[in-house]
């Protein structure tokens, strides 16, 4: 399998080097980083293409990392049922840069492009109808930025002197448990009484 | 208006000024399976457009995830398809287990084969004899929903839960199958074909489930490519496309079993390929239970280590065993940093998590891939130009359940 893997990404590496960053093959599983700009026209290679025929899109999804400058990860993943082999493709993006839509070349990203938006709010340009899908109508943020909070911001409830569903500022009765139960001694970062002089003294 | 300055009309031409005329599929509809607000244009009774809102059931279990480690995620797995629950723990596991590169026991890989079959079956008969009743068959529901009551009590007497196990553990199973529920199983599959047979005898060559669902809601191979399907709506149209078979996992390279395929790609080949997986489902459970009696295939059902809990006599005896207890149901086990994508043939289609991981013991991400989803967006492509009364008769024969496409 991974042999197989190899020759592929030797062989994307040669055809479409130009739109390729590096390729790596982990667990099996073969990770091609993209540039942005080359997204599309490698899509649509990675689907004619006879080696390849990756015609199946399996899913579009994000990873948000708020520390690094490129903060969104994309992810796609691909299927080829003729060739019976999967591809990942991986491009780092800024939280304001618009992606091409691939809905041209595989109309199943519709959906999921739309989710992609209205989890992490990454625009697509040239999508045919890029609205929310899974939140409610009028849903204000990104669920799954980091920096939104679990709880959300609203929360609903059907009041009896209006006669219909209110929108409310969340009120937490109690703290949103969030427990660490990660090992004293190797999870928290504990300073004592004392070792701040220590450190300060070493420097 | 009655003056003659508008010219001529009358009762009859005013009639004939048609519009189109939208619906609302939905909310609180029994055909839709589950919670689908659908907006139907319609041109007569021909449909338009079909734009289907889902979310209504969104419960954010992938932001969920992320504040919880990953042994107390497995049982929203089961809260996604409700109908065939092992099924998705199974894909979780497995992206735990590659990551980790933990080995599962011989006995609990047969176990596994054994429940995500019994999964299967309680999911197609479920949708099978539902997609019957929306399109007018009261009968076939209560048949198959008697076969569907004893493999929940197979699921019960596995993990004292009907519906959501939280049976398949990373690193094997939760316990061990007594013999003489290994037995009853091979008894129930062996006399299971008999009850497909009745079904089938109601169904197969009824004269309006036939109208209703040949030639109805067509696909083609490259309908399958351009909307992302996966499991029966791909066998339906004649392409042997089988997880199971092509990228094996588990130890189904070792079961014997068909793949069946249609030849039309309607909702009736799709209703004969269930109603044969379902006969192969069978079939794979009976070779699984010999397997299960087999001296060789006893011992534990948890590879012990780091992601499993140690057995009850250790804990009696062992502190460090009472330690790694403790850890493991508070802190949780850590997965290695990385990322992997693991997939299963659910009943549904292809059922994947991509799982990220930063070394910690949560989750960092982890993006459920549902077949569900990837169907229900292709109504527009598939309902249009048919008739009302086959959108009910499409989405039925697209097997949607809501727990997984809004997760």
């Amino acid at each position: 399998m991974t042999e197989a893997l190899k020759d592929l990404g030797t062989h994307l590496e040669l055809k479409r080097g130009d739109s390729i960053l590096g390729w790596e093959i982990t667990l099996d599983e073969l990770t091609v980083d993209v540039a942005p700009a080359s997204l599309k026209g490698f899509v649509e290679f990675l689907k004619t293409d006879a080696t390849c025929k990756f015609t199946t899109l399996i899913d579009i999804t994000a990873v948000d990392h708020p520390g690094r400058a490129k903060r969104f990860d994309l992810v796609y993943h691909f299927l080829s049922m003729y060739q019976n082999q999967r591809i990942r493709l991986r491009m780092g993006i800024h939280e304001d840069d618009m992606v091409a839509s691939i809905t041209e070349n595989h109309p199943s990203a519709n959906w999921f492009e739309r989710e992609v938006f209205d989890m992490f709010g990454i625009l697509f340009s040239g999508h045919p109808d890029l609205r929310r899908i899974l939140t409610d109508y009028g849903f204000r943020g990104h669920p799954l930025r980091k920096d939104f909070p679990t709880t959300g911001y609203t929360e609903v409830r059907y009041d009896e002197v209006e006669k219909r569903v209110v929108y409310e500022p969340v009120n937490l009765v109690q703290e949103y448990r969030q427990f660490d139960f990660m090992s004293p001694w190797e999870g928290a970062d504990y300073i004592l009484p004392g070792d701040e002089k220590t450190e300060g003294s070493a420097k | 208006m009655m003056d003659g300055t508008k010219g001529f009309e009358d009762a009859q031409t005013g009639e004939q000024k048609i519009r189109n005329f939208n619906i609302n599929f939905g909310p609180q509809h029994p055909a839709a399976h589950g919670v689908l607000r659908m907006v139907l244009e319609l041109d007569g009774e021909i449909v338009e457009r079909v734009d289907p809102h889902i979310g209504l059931l969104h419960r954010g279990t992938e932001k969920l995830m992320e504040s919880r480690t990953y042994l107390q995620n497995l049982p929203y797995f089961d809260r996604l398809d409700y109908v065939g629950t092992m099924n998705q723990e199974h894909a979780w596991c497995l992206a735990i287990e590659k990551l980790t590169g933990v080995e599962v026991p011989r006995r609990a890989s047969l176990i596994r084969v054994l429940y995500c079959e019994i999964g299967r079956i309680l999911n197609h008969l479920l949708n099978v004899t539902t997609q019957a009743l929306d399109v007018g068959a009261l009968t076939p529901p209560l048949w198959g929903f008697e076969a569907r009551e004893d493999l929940m009590i197979f699921y019960e007497r596995a993990c004292g839960a009907r519906l959501h196990a939280a049976y398949f553990r990373p690193g094997g199973v939760h316990q061990d199958l007594p013999p003489q529920l290994i037995d009853d199983i091979d008894a129930w599959a062996e006399k299971f074909p008999k009850v497909l047979d009745d079904i089938n005898e109601l169904l197969t060559e009824n004269r309006i489930f036939k109208q209703r669902n040949v030639d109805i809601g067509i696909v083609n191979e490259q309908d399958i490519q351009d909307w992302a399907y996966s499991g029966v709506m791909v066998r339906g149209s004649g392409l042997a496309w089988d997880l199971r078979r092509a990228q094996p996992y588990e130890c189904y390279d070792e079961f014997d079993f068909q793949v069946p395929v249609g030849k039309n790609g309607d909702c009736y080949d799709r209703y004969l390929c269930r109603m044969e997986e379902m006969r192969q489902s069978a079939h794979i459970m009976r070779q699984a239970c010999a397997k299960l009696r087999e001296p060789e295939n006893q011992g534990d059902v948890l590879a012990r280590g780091k992601l499993t809990p140690p057995t009850r006599s250790d804990m009696k005896t062992s502190m460090e065993a009472l330690i790694h207890h403790f850890k493991l149901y508070t802190e949780g086990f850590k997965v290695p940093e990385g990322h992997v994508y693991a997939c299963v043939e659910a009943p549904k289609g292809e059922f994947g998590v991509y799982l990220v991981s930063d070394g910690t013991n949560k989750p960092y991400r982890a993006k459920i891939r549902a077949p569900g989803y990837a169907h229900l967006q292709s109504m527009d492509h598939l309902g249009t130009g048919y008739q009302l009364a086959d959108v009910s008769a499409i989405l039925g024969s697209l097997d949607i359940v809501f727990g997984e496409v809004d997760r």
